[in-house]
């Protein structure tokens, strides 16, 4: 029987009920002499550092060793592209960045070192948001662009407007922090066992702040408590540090950095500045949209320039952009270094369009989803990139069978109703659309590798490139197998992740986790199972009976019982000079439909109801592809309303900790929650007919974003525009301006 | 068993003196129990959540009780029976709560999955359910993939709790809470034992849950030289409800005030069901609530507009204080050296009208940007007497005496809304923080009394 498609439980699942699956972080117990690490966190957001003294640690019992500028044998540099981040900077770029790393037997010691390590600092002026470093010309790249169409229509629109969206970050809070085990391994070399979603450029900057060659650095992800983008590329300086440490010790060392130093000192979804101004045709179609995007990017680049690429990309979301121009630039300012976060830039762009399109509705006094739909992409029509929206006649599908599927018009007609009765509190609904683009835009990253081993008793172990961060990749590869290859599950076993088994091995991102490493390993099976079918032929019956039996065969008439499969994903290009090309191997289709709550008293809000439908092709594994839509759902409501990233005057990140910052909990869940995954949608070329589904679902939140708009109209009159996220502060404000009148005591 | 020393799964761990302040789930792990794990250090996640065998309603039989073991100093699990995730399979067969969430996808990642487990197997297990098991319930936890419907439904799916050693267990009595007096730490079994203690060790720290000292202990690194324990004093556990008053001892875990006060306001209840989540209200106390003094504490806002009456114990014996004296200043109180709160009395009969609001980003676990206690009583169509009392617009917790000035003795309607919302135009004076600006803080404070009055309409 087939297992692909089948509602199977995540492959993790038993170990992750018993506390048996093990995290990195969990294996210290492994390790006996092993020592911790504690880093001196600078207190300024922009210094030089004058004097560091790292001596006194030393006398503070339990403290073995420091680690400072002087014992990297290499570079001491983890700056994944343009090597800007120094490991021991003399300059700090931002509030807490870590100077010095301090090693105890105890973490405890070593804390209490770390505070002991004399440091002294001349603090520089900061730039601590968008706007002031665009005042000061503080940017990280250049403007990024892309144009298409005549925009100077946009003057002689019918509907004309302009305006300026705030969007904050978000922070990752993966459950599991950042950690890293390293130790020198039998032969006297490096291997360290990092939650990393890239393991390979773990290794290369280990390597690198080692000054070693890459064979002598072995990465190992077991598996992560979550990443989301936060483990791409910001796991590696936590490795690097339990790299050094163990180089230099000789001791293995662990590094687990402590919720508020993780959300201290790591990367988050970049805030951005958008600056818009729109053109809309009597009728409600789009003529030209015009937008400046800034992303604010922190300290050092980080992946920051493909991250507004992608935001580039998705400012036409769903719908077709007769005329458009969009720069985009990443700006500098002292703070973590902003970095991947599911969605990758997409979110961004997506909802500035998304707020175009509903102030135009309300400027047009047309229903938003009128205007909504009048806009989506026609089969046949072309993005501002040039690229074709192949199936775009899914996203009508969707809309239609959505709207009638969570009865779209009836609710919102009882919704007016009902809001006409009631003064205070009001509810409204929305139905929003997403459509995302898979791949990586860098294009050689979509490649991947695979090796797989089948062993005489017939039971199976398979190696890849992808890593495991709860997002059910696992599961999958281990279904492909098994039906590549013609084995039941149980015999497939997933191994973790280790750059000693598939070498040079693309980050776990970009939704292309299964697209990738799926596909190699469905190659590396193929080639097994097709030498295994020669094999049978010769046998007694010639034919299929027990497999163990054929691999006994096999392995008597010495035909290999091992493959490396491979993949790169055909017929991707993109030019960044000219802004045209093919970036994207497909689209995500889906859309959503949210009905909140208001309370005006307050601002406060509740979500009473989602119905999602989403395109994933032939789910592979429906359990887990539902997962993906309803996580990065709740994700993404929590990065559009309750979760505030707020920086002090000093630019310290004044909320970094669970109890400052709020991510959704149980009672962000809709009471009603529908999602369905749209049926018969096979995708031509792409592993088993399957769709990616890691991240397009973040921003089907965004029809909540809309529906609390929707409700703040119904309270009074006038435009209704909010920053994002929209806490509930920010709806009671936003109440309180459409109130023309208030209500009357009665 | 030594002094300190705990069951941890059915075997006996030393805690060691050197161990007393340290986080138990430090503890736990180094025992090789990874299951548990820290998520955030704060009480906030849940990932670290264990079960502590309590006692119970019913005598002479226990219950399972989920705590934050990141929060819990270790030296508190003194004399206690605890379990962990690795206790819940019977045999490598899974227990309900474990076969649910497995089976529903209710892990993607599995670092929160343990911590759900604890809990969801504390609620399956829980004496006094009965139908299904409550979502509330895991309302402690934390999960960043899921986005919790499939966690609700393994939730929706449990039974009656399956017979079994834990289940088994649970007939019996808790271990009783023994006096421990080491280097240190101790946990005195009296008042005026504790008093003396107090007196005779002048850096000596109180300890209540330790919901919020934990939370110093993990952020700020901080130890103390000697921490008593209230958790043994018999006095600081009462709950007794006369005609007369309601009195409720310091040390009480706010979760069973709501067990014990059975008929109390709804305000009262709502404000329990606010206030953290059910682990951090399974040992969080109100004596800690308010000498910590918080300006966004929830206790306070909430017995002032009760005009409760405080009990304190110190060197020169017991006294009472009205609450509404007895914070001076920024998370200052009116409690001298060496004195401790024994008991929070509520006086009866309670107002006609008692409500708590609460504003926050979050509805469930979080801390208030804006809270508000308010009570009224009206006779024959004039206001007799009305409380107006706030958190989170002022260094303290801030009873507004001149708004019930302004409404006293006059009819309760729309023009006493705006005279009280006048005083606090003039008397509210919140700063601006993450969790809110100056601006929201003042406006909603107004708007919530119009929302009082309203829902007091209709
Ligand atoms: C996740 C989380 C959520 C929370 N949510 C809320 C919330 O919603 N609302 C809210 O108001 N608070 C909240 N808190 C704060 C905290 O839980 C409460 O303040 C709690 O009531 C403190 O009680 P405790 O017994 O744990 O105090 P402890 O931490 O044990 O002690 C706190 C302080 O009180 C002193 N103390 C303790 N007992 C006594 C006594 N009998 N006499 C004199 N001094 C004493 C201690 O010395 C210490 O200074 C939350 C905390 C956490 C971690
Ligand atoms: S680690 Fe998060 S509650 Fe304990
Ligand atoms: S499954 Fe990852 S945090 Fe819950």
């Amino acid at each position: 029987m087939k297992v692909v498609g089948q509602p199977l439980p995540h492959e993790g699942a038993r170990g992750h009920v018993t506390g048996e699956a093990l995290y990195a972080d969990d294996l210290c117990g492994r390790f006996p002499g092993l020592l911790h690490a504690w880093p001196v966190l600078a207190p300024h957001a922009h210094a030089r550092v004058t004097r560091l003294d790292a001596a006194p640690a030393l006398e503070e019992p339990g403290v073995v060793t420091t680690l400072t500028a002087g014992d990297a044998p290499g570079e001491a540099n983890t700056g994944p592209n343009r090597h800007d981040e120094p490991l021991f900077p003399d300059e700090v770029m931002f509030h807490q960045q870590p100077v010095a790393w301090v090693l105890g037997e105890t973490l405890d010691a070593a804390r209490r070192g770390a505070a002991r390590v004399a440091a002294e600092y001349e603090p520089l002026p900061a730039v601590l948001d968008i706007e002031q470093a665009l005042a000061a010309g503080s940017y990280l790249t250049a403007p990024l662009r892309l144009a298409d169409g005549d925009v100077s229509v946009l003057e002689s629109s019918a509907l004309r407007f302009e305006g300026e969206l705030r969007i904050g970050g978000q922070e990752h809070f993966y459950l599991e922090t950042q950690a890293a085990l390293a130790w020198r391994d039998e032969a006297g070399y490096i291997a360290v066992y990092s939650s990393t979603q890239h393991p390979s450029e773990t290794q290369e900057i280990v390597a690198r702040v080692l000054g070693l060659p890459r064979h002598a650095v072995t990465v190992e992800c077991p598996r992560m408590g979550g990443a989301f983008g936060g483990k791409e590329v910001q796991a590696n300086a936590s490795a690097a540090v339990a790299a050094l440490g163990a180089w230099k010790t000789g001791r293995p060392v662990r590094v687990r950095l402590t919720r508020a130093i993780d959300m201290a000192i790591t990367g988050k979804r970049h805030p951005f500045l958008v600056r818009y101004a729109a053109g809309f045709n009597a009728d409600a179609t789009l003529r030209a949209l015009r937008a400046e995007l800034y992303s604010d990017g922190g300290w050092s680049l980080d992946l920051s320039e493909p991250i507004m690429w992608r935001a580039l990309f998705h400012v036409d979301n769903a719908y077709r952009l007769p005329a458009v121009e969009v720069v985009g630039r990443v700006c500098r300012t002292h703070k973590t270094s902003q970095t991947a976060f599911r969605g990758f830039g997409g979110p961004q762009g997506m909802l500035l369009i998304e707020e175009v399109m509903a102030q135009a509705a309300q400027r047009l006094a047309l229903p938003a989803d009128v205007v909504r739909s009048r806009n989506l992409y026609r089969e046949g029509q072309a993005t501002h990139y040039g690229e074709r929206v192949d199936d775009a006649e899914r996203m009508g599908t969707i809309w239609s069978q959505l709207k009638s599927s969570s009865a779209f018009e009836a609710r919102r007609a009882e919704i007016a109703a009902a809001n006409a009765r009631s003064a205070h509190v009001k509810r409204g609904i929305a139905i929003t659309p997403v459509k995302f683009g898979i791949s990586f835009t860098a294009q050689f990253y979509n490649q991947a590798a695979a090796y797989v081993l089948v062993y005489r008793d017939g039971t199976v172990q398979v190696n890849h490139g992808g890593t495991e961060m709860g997002q059910g990749l696992f599961t999958k590869i281990q279904q492909i197998a098994a039906d590549t290859l013609g084995v039941a599950l149980a015999r497939v076993r997933v191994m973790s992740t280790r750059t000693d088994k598939v070498p040079n091995t693309s980050a776990t991102a970009a939704s292309s986790g299964s697209d990738l490493n799926g596909a190699a390993v469905a190659d590396a099976c193929r080639q097994i199972r097709s030498r295994l079918a020669a094999v049978a032929a010769g046998m007694p019956d010639g034919e299929w009976r027990e497999f163990a039996a054929v691999c006994e065969a096999a392995y008597r008439q010495r035909v290999p019982l091992s493959a490396s499969g491979f993949y790169r994903t055909p017929d991707i290009h993109f030019d960044p000079r000219t802004g045209r090309g093919r970036p994207f191997h497909y689209y995500a289709f889906g859309a959503a439909v949210s009905e909140v709550e208001v309370d005006g008293f307050t601002g406060a809000y509740r979500l009473l109801r989602t119905d999602i439908l989403e395109d994933v092709g032939d789910s592979l594994s429906p359990v887990v592809d539902r997962g993906q839509i309803e996580g990065g759902f709740i994700q993404g409501v929590g990065w559009l309303t309750i979760e505030e990233l707020l920086w002090d005057e000093a630019g310290r990140l004044a909320t970094a900790g669970a109890s400052t910052y709020k991510l959704p909990s149980w009672s962000e869940l809709p009471p009603v929650f529908n999602v369905s995954l749209l049926e018969r949608a096979a995708m031509p070329h792409v592993i088993m007919g399957s769709k990616a589904v890691g991240e397009p679902p973040l921003m089907l939140a965004i029809s909540v974003r809309e529906a609390l708009r929707e409700v703040v109209a119904a309270f009074g009159s006038g435009v209704v525009t909010f920053d994002s996220p929209a806490t509930p502060e920010r709806i009671f404000f936003a109440v309180q301006r459409v109130r023309a009148l208030r209500p009357a005591l009665t | 068993m030594s002094a300190l020393a705990f069951v941890l799964n059915g075997r006996e761990v030393e805690i060691g003196e050197a161990a007393a302040q340290t986080p138990l789930l430090d503890l736990i792990r180094e025992q090789g129990l990874t299951g548990a794990k820290e998520g955030c250090a704060e009480g906030e996640c849940g990932a670290c959540a264990v079960l502590v065998v309590d006692a119970d309603g019913r005598p002479g039989k226990s219950a399972l009780r989920v705590v934050n073991s990141c929060l819990m100093l270790s030296a508190l699990a003194a004399g206690r029976e605890i379990y962990t995730v690795e206790a819940l399979a019977t045999n490598g067969v899974l227990s309900d709560a474990q076969r649910a969430m497995a089976g529903a996808g209710g892990s993607q990642c599995g670092y929160c999955t343990p911590g759900f487990v604890v809990s969801l197997f504390a609620e399956q297990h829980r004496p006094d359910r009965t139908g299904p098991c409550e979502d509330e319930a895991l309302a402690g936890n934390l999960c960043r993939c899921t986005g919790y419907r499939p966690i609700h439904d393994a939730a929706a799916a449990l039974g009656a709790a399956p017979d079994g050693p834990l289940l088994r267990r649970l007939e019996r009595a808790a271990p009783v809470l023994h006096a421990v007096s080491v280097g240190g730490f101790s946990r005195p079994a009296t008042v005026g034992e504790c008093v003396a203690l107090l007196a005779a060790t002048l850096d000596a720290r109180l300890v209540g849950g330790a919901t919020d000292l934990g939370v110093e202990r993990n952020l700020r690194a901080k130890t103390w030289p000697h921490l008593i324990s209230v958790e043994a004093i018999d006095e600081l556990q009462q709950f007794t409800s006369t005609p007369e008053r309601v009195l409720i001892g310091a040390a009480l875990p706010l979760r069973e005030i709501g067990e014990r006060w059975r008929d109390a306001p709804d305000a009262v209840h709502e404000w329990l069901t606010l206030f953290g989540s059910p682990p951090i209200r399974n040992r969080a106390t109100l004596g800690g609530n308010l000498a910590t003094a918080s300006p966004v504490g929830d206790g306070a806002p909430l017995l002032m507009a009760l005009d409760a009456v405080l009990h304190i114990a110190g060197p020169s014996g017991s006294r009472t204080l009205p609450i509404a004296q007895f914070f001076t200043g920024y998370r200052k109180t009116a409690l001298m050296p060496g004195e401790m709160l024994t008991a929070i009395e509520i006086p009866k009969p309670l107002p006609q009208s008692v409500r708590f609001f609460k504003i926050a980003k979050r509805r469930a676990d979080d801390i208030s940007t804006v809270a508000l206690g308010v009570s009224l009583d009206v006779d024959r169509g004039r206001v007799r007497r009305a409380r107006w009392a706030f958190g989170g617009v002022a260094a303290t917790p801030l009873r507004v005496v001149e708004a019930e000035a302004a409404v006293s003795g006059g009819p309760w309607n729309a023009d006493a809304v705006a005279r009280v919302q006048a005083v606090l135009d003039k008397t509210l004076r919140p700063v601006s923080d993450h969790r809110g600006s100056k601006e929201y803080r003042l406006e909603v404070s107004k708007s919530l009394v119009e929302k009082y009055y309203w829902e007091l309409q209709s």
